[in-house]
């Protein structure tokens, strides 16, 4: 037999002997087809879904033009024995997911349908009702530990808040999701009335990455690779925060909650000092900031904590850990896409009782009241 | 006169191209820029009067007008006499690149590289300078590359950190052949040609909010090097990331790893972790540097980067990024310190050592 | 060693592969061009079951755009992160070039200095007699 290098088993036993139960920030349900929708759509919407279908900023209508490293993202063994994609079946998702890793909740993000990229305002209103109502049939009201988010096209405010109001009427839903590649970056004032309607139902804001906003991944233009691309990911998460802070959402939403989710956090603590460093040369910019701008960051973002980053020696995961703070991490494994983070193995530097409490499952349940 | 501290990035600036540039353009440029009033390449990234684009003392004044970094003379008192170098290399951002005429670009690029040569290079043997081309079209690029190759004062190639192609594309090749060849650095300074949004998030409000995405510009633009793979058909070539912050750098190289490993097979002829091809072919000025609040996390920020070739000094003079005298960014262990006034740039910069 | 038929060859088609319980593990054994390889079915990056990984060829290349195929099928990508391990050792290949890499534990097989990527792949020696499969644990 050869020689075997192995990851270390110390997550797994600190796991075991602590017996924690995991709250999930980040699962993909995804629909087997788009007919699963029709139960939830008016006829108009039905046909305009099979003809038409959708209409988004890139050039083609079933696939992406950086084509992943493998089938719909997702890992290879996450398919269900039964038929359909990864993550369309719940018994499954039970099986393989939900009860070997003790998950207690597991908070849903849709992203079938591209809900907030949809350039038909009218049609993309219609879908996220649809996506949402989907959400309660299949998946919450048949298993308890999972969570639904409302999801709204950001770029039609009115309409936005029109289904945030009608879905928190429930009760059943604890998030309001946007994507972050929206028409213009989220801190801009057209996106404020949904921000203020967050706030006033105290749900947190939660911001996915993904979406087709119309722009190039990068500052320089598009990359030739799915390499690129993915990376790209993490810089749109750091572009998304220092617009929310410089526009003053923290300042004047207060109250607001707001979740970064799947942009990982080892890039948080460097655009935190960014920010600060250049704060004073163009603080006559942004007088209506009263604090600098990584203390509105500790006070009113949180992030979760998949992709994590795998530095070469653990002592340098636990600076990021440090610098970003544990109260603002919240556990995700993204199941079931390719590079998800199983909680067993993830974290590969020692954590105390408290931290893995923490960011398994105490700060998530604080933000999420549950 | 020994190189003790070379100041890698410190920007002279153009008054105006009917002015300034006039006499380094041939007849028909002339005429086109004074009957038409071409003029104000002054880039959206640098407004002359925000604080950023000049610290207060380093400004003209009694009197004497004028854009930060336009008077030699006080350029050589703030960046000699004052912040200690012993050489300096200009790096000239007036927006020659972001027209979009390629001939326009290629005739203000080359009025720029004569105007450099004649008034700075010749009247202070302590100054060098990049070489500004217009990627616009890359014959044109290499045809100027070429132009200066031979005058040893030309030490690098400058590019802005926003263009109109992310600079690893396959097209560029032929541009970075030359530089390779000429031993000339690429230099990829801040600044947009706002041919897209500067974020992938749409359009800032803010310059505040502008300038800090250029961290993600850069980053950007070292995935598509990597990736395309520039540092395998080129590799003597080095990329030198000016006014780009640095610490972002680690948590940047573990993601770019962490990404290869499970996609490798998208671009096979990269043969090593792409942390490994940055610390062989990136460098970066350490002003801004992006400091954490405390010594011990700049001592870890250096020790998660892992190479203390990759740093070089510089002020970016007149730009407003320290105040004193010392463009050092505080709490640096000494070993970097020892390397990055003088031995890193005269490697990263091969040419700074021939006789000019 | 203890010697475990886990197959008959025909059970296990060109391409495909049997996972078999062991000593308590679970062991998966593929056939490709013939031959037979057996590995601990788990990733020992984060524990993916290699079962499910893709068989692919070994990817190289001299330049970009110029793609070098050999042991076609030969090379698993791990089913979650996509990490490549030859099934013929079990050795990590995403360092095709055996550049040494900072910091990361180093296996030197017999007779060779040059070091492998981080992380290897238990294997287990298998040997097919009379049209049986038979491995070695």
């Amino acid at each position: 037999m050869s020689e075997v290098i192995d990851r270390p088993a110390s997550g797994e036993d600190a796991a075991a002997r602590s017996r924690l139960k995991i709250i999930d920030c980040d699962i993909h349900p995804s629909l087997h087809s788009k007919a699963d929708l029709n139960p939830f759509l008016p006829k108009r919407w039905q046909e305009h879904l099979k003809t038409f279908g959708d209409h988004l900023r890139t050039p083609y209508i079933g696939t992406t033009p950086y084509p992943r490293s493998s089938p719909l993202i997702a890992r290879r063994d996450a398919w269900p024995p039964t038929g359909g994609p990864p993550g369309s079946d719940l018994d499954f998702m039970r099986r393989q997911h939900l009860d070997p890793l003790d998950i207690e909740f597991g908070i849903l993000q849709v992203l079938d349908m591209f809900i907030f990229s949809q350039q038909n305002l009218e049609f993309g209103a219609a879908i996220q009702r649809a996506v949402n109502e989907w959400q309660l049939a299949h998946w919450t009201s048949r298993e308890p530990r999972l969570k639904a988010a409302i999801l709204v096209g950001q770029d039609d405010a009115a309409g936005a808040v029109a289904e945030i109001e009608r879905c928190a009427k429930t009760g059943q839903y604890l998030q309001v999701n946007v994507s972050p590649r929206a028409n213009e970056p989220l801190g801009r004032r057209r996106y404020w009335p949904i921000y203020a309607c967050a706030q006033e139902l105290g749900l947190p804001l939660g911001i996915h990455v993904g979406g087709y906003g119309g722009h190039a991944p990068t500052a320089g233009g598009w990359p030739s690779y799915y390499a690129e691309e993915h990376q790209s990911n993490a810089h749109s998460m750091a572009a998304t925060l220092t617009s929310l802070v410089l526009e003053g959402v923290p300042e004047r939403f207060p109250r607001l909650k707001i979740v970064f989710i799947e942009g990982g956090f080892g890039w948080i603590s460097s655009t935190m000092w960014r920010m600060d460093q250049h704060f004073e040369r163009f603080r006559a910019e942004v007088q209506h900031l009263t604090r600098r701008p990584s203390e509105y960051v500790r006070q009113h973002f949180w992030f979760t904590t998949q992709p994590i980053d795998e530095p070469d020696e653990a002592r340098h995961l636990r600076s990021l850990i440090e610098w970003v703070g544990v109260d603002r991490l919240l556990f995700s494994s993204d199941y079931p896409h390719w590079d998800f983070d199983d909680p067993r193995f993830a974290f590969r530097t020692p954590l105390s009782e408290l931290e893995r409490t923490k960011i398994f499952n105490s700060n998530a349940r604080a933000l999420y009241k549950l | 006169m020994a190189a003790t501290r070379i100041d890698c990035d410190i920007h002279p600036a153009v008054g105006g191209t009917r002015t300034t540039l006039l006499p380094y353009l041939d007849d028909h440029w002339k005429e086109q820029v004074v009957s038409r009033a071409i003029d104000d390449l002054d880039l959206t990234s640098y407004p002359p009067h925000m604080p950023l684009s000049g610290r207060p003392d380093w400004r003209p004044k009694n009197g004497k007008s004028g854009k930060p970094g336009s008077d030699l003379a006080m350029v050589q008192r703030g960046a000699f006499d004052q912040l200690g170098a012993s050489h300096a290399i200009c790096n000239v951002l007036y927006g020659a690149q972001a027209v979009y005429d390629p001939y326009m670009a290629a005739a203000f690029c080359k009025a720029i590289n004569d105007w450099i040569a004649t008034e700075w290079l010749s009247r202070d043997r302590r100054l060098r300078a990049s070489i500004v081309i217009p990627l616009q079209a890359a014959d044109l690029a290499i045809e100027e590359i070429e132009r200066r190759a031979g005058d040893n004062r030309f030490v690098s190639v400058l590019v802005l950190a926003q263009g109109e192609n992310l600079l690893g594309r396959r097209h560029y090749w032929p541009v970075w052949q030359a530089a390779e060849k000429h031993q000339l650095p690429v230099a990829i300074h801040a600044g947009s040609q706002y041919r897209y949004a500067p974020s992938s998030v749409g359009w800032p409000s803010y310059r505040y909010e502008y300038y800090l995405a250029e961290a993600q510009a850069f980053q950007a633009q070292l995935l598509s090097l990597i990736y395309e793979g520039v540092f395998l058909k080129f590799p003597k070539l080095k990329v030198v990331l000016m006014e780009s912050g640095v610490t972002w750098l680690p948590a940047f190289m573990w993601r770019a790893n962490k990404t290869w490993r499970g996609v490798r097979v998208e671009v096979p002829w990269v043969d090593r972790e792409p942390a490994s091809i940055m610390r062989d072919h990136i460098r970066l000025t350490m002003q801004p540097f992006d400091a954490p609040p405390d010594a011990a996390s700049v001592a870890e920020i250096i020790d998660m980067i892992g190479s203390d070739r990759m740093f070089l000094f510089s002020s970016d003079y007149p730009h407003w990024q320290f105040d004193g005298d010392d463009p050092i960014p505080p709490n640096l262990p000494p070993n970097i310190v020892s390397r990055m006034c003088a031995d890193n740039p005269l490697e990263t910069f091969p040419r700074l050592s021939l006789a000019a | 060693m203890t010697r475990h038929i886990v197959a008959r060859t025909t059970d296990i088609p060109p391409g495909g592969n049997k996972v078999v319980t062991l000593d308590g593990r679970d062991i998966v054994v593929f056939h490709v061009n013939g031959e037979f390889f057996a590995l601990l079915n788990r990733c020992p990056h984060a524990g993916a079951p290699l079962d499910k990984a893709a068989c692919v060829a070994r990817l190289t290349s001299p330049e970009p755009g110029v793609y070098q195929r050999s042991r076609i099928g030969e090379l698993l990508r791990c089913a979650w992160h996509g990490w490549e391990f030859d099934m013929r050792n079990g050795q990590s290949w995403f360092d095709p070039k055996r550049v040494k890499v900072r910091t990361y534990p180093v296996v030197i097989e017999d007779g060779e200095t040059l070091a492998k990527g981080p992380y290897v792949a238990e294997t287990f020696p298998v040997h097919v007699e009379n049209s049986y499969v038979i491995v070695e644990t």
